[in-house]
Formats: C-alpha cells, structure tokens, sequence
C-alpha cells in the first residue's frame, strides 16, 4: 500500500498534516501502537524540516507486512554537510521558525532515534532525500 | 486524574477543546522546544508552555498528550484554538509561570 502527500513550503498551519493522515491509516491497519509512535515523530520530523527549510516536496509512505518505509523528497536548497546537519543542536532554521520552537537542531536526531533506518542523500541546490525504515515484527 | 480534575486546583482558565477535558493525565512536560516535546513527551502528559500557535496542537494530538496549558496569562491563536475544539484537547491558562504550574502539577500528581 502507498501513500502520497504534497508538503507545502513555508506554510506552518499545515504542518503535521500528513502525519495526522498516515497515523490513522497506521491506526485502522492495527499496527502496534508503540511502533504508531515512533513512525510518527520521524514522519512529523521530516515534513516540518521540508515546510522550513526546502522549497515544497512530497512524501511518498508505503506499507508491507513487513515495514514502513517512508521517502521525504523536497526541491532544494539542500545540506551541504549532512555529518554536521546530524549533530544535535545545529539548525540552519531562521529567527521566526525558532520563536514558534522549531529549528532547536533536534529534528534529525528525533528521526534517528526513532527509525530502525534513517538514509539522507542531499544535492546542493537540487534536493534533499530522506528514507525512513521502521520494521513491523511479525505477528 | 483526569484535565477536568485539575482545573480548579491550578486555578486554570479553559480556553476551549473542552471535549478533551475527560482525558486521563499521566504526568506533565514543560517545554517550549517543539521537537522536544516530539522526541520526549509521552502520551497522557499535560504539556505546559508559552507557545500558542496550532503547531502545538498538532504534536499534542499526534503524541495523544491529555492537555495544554498555556503559562503567563498568554491566550492561544485563533487557529489553535479551533484546531484545539477539532481534536478534543483542551487548551487551559495560568498565570503563573512556568516554574509554579509545573510544581503544583507535579505535587498534584505525586502526592
């Protein structure tokens, strides 16, 4: 089964939109609420990171008995150094989003610490791509 | 305890979302960072903060926490407000600050 959402950039009223959708889709597929838990702060995570910082982009979910894997594609600017992007604390986030408490360089960490597999490629000015892994044991 | 059991004893206003208001609280998170509270507060907790724009209620209902209470006297956006009374969580005021509310919340629910 796959999933698709649009991420609007810039618009803040909107984010955790596609989060919400995917939860209860996750919900009414009674996966395991504590593994619900922990797709969906990498899932929040991802989508604010794409309404902050890139020019809009897509998140494609797909579920199989097996996992949930969820790609977090955006157009641009890209991380120029993604080792340094994953330490916590740094952001590149701007003064207005972190008033509202965003940008506190905890975001990828939160992913990290919640997926079973996070996978970051990046181009300078073409892109950003993150692949999220969370495995479903079997039931 | 549930939200509702918490209001007169914090002295609380409820700003709406009063749906939420039966939800049972199993602790509290003060933070104002929201991927703090994202990657740390578990569901049940009443999250005390100064932020009052509908971001919260998104991590709030996303992270299932019972309650908001806004400190300071602060009021919440039109927006989190209406976003509040769609998801059922209730939004509640101090005007205290944060130190206080999350003392007597923490006594309240430890003693």
């Amino acid at each position: 089964m796959q999933f698709e959402y649009s991420i609007e950039a810039g618009n803040f009223t909107k984010a955790g939109d596609a989060s919400s959708s995917f939860k209860k889709i996750l919900k009414q597929l009674n996966v395991d609420p504590q593994i619900i838990k922990r797709i969906v702060v990498s899932l929040y995570e991802g989508e604010v990171n794409i309404v902050a910082h890139a020019n809009g982009g897509k998140v494609i979910c797909e579920v199989d008995p097996s996992r949930v894997y969820i790609q977090l594609i955006d157009k641009g600017p890209g991380i120029p150094d993604i080792p340094k992007a994953m330490q916590a604390g740094y952001s590149t986030a701007s003064a207005k989003v972190r008033e509202m408490g965003f940008g506190a360089g905890m975001g990828l960490q939160n992913i990290k610490n919640n997926a079973d597999e996070l996978i970051i490629n990046s181009e300078v000015g073409v892109g950003t791509k993150l692949e999220i892994i969370v495995n479903l044991p079997h039931s | 305890m549930q939200v509702k059991d918490i209001i007169s004893i914090l002295d609380l206003k409820i700003f709406g979302g009063n749906q939420g208001l039966e939800r049972e609280i199993s602790g509290g998170y003060t933070s104002d960072l929201l991927s703090d509270v994202m990657g740390h507060a578990d569901s049940g907790k009443v999250w005390i903060t100064l932020q009052t724009h509908k971001n919260v209620i998104a991590i709030a209902s996303l992270k299932e926490l019972a309650a908001v209470i806004l400190i300071k006297g602060l009021e919440p956006d039109a927006d989190m407000l209406a976003q509040a009374e769609e998801e059922g969580i209730a939004v509640l005021g101090s005007n205290e600050q944060a130190f206080e509310v999350t003392g007597k919340l923490f006594n309240l629910l430890t003693r």
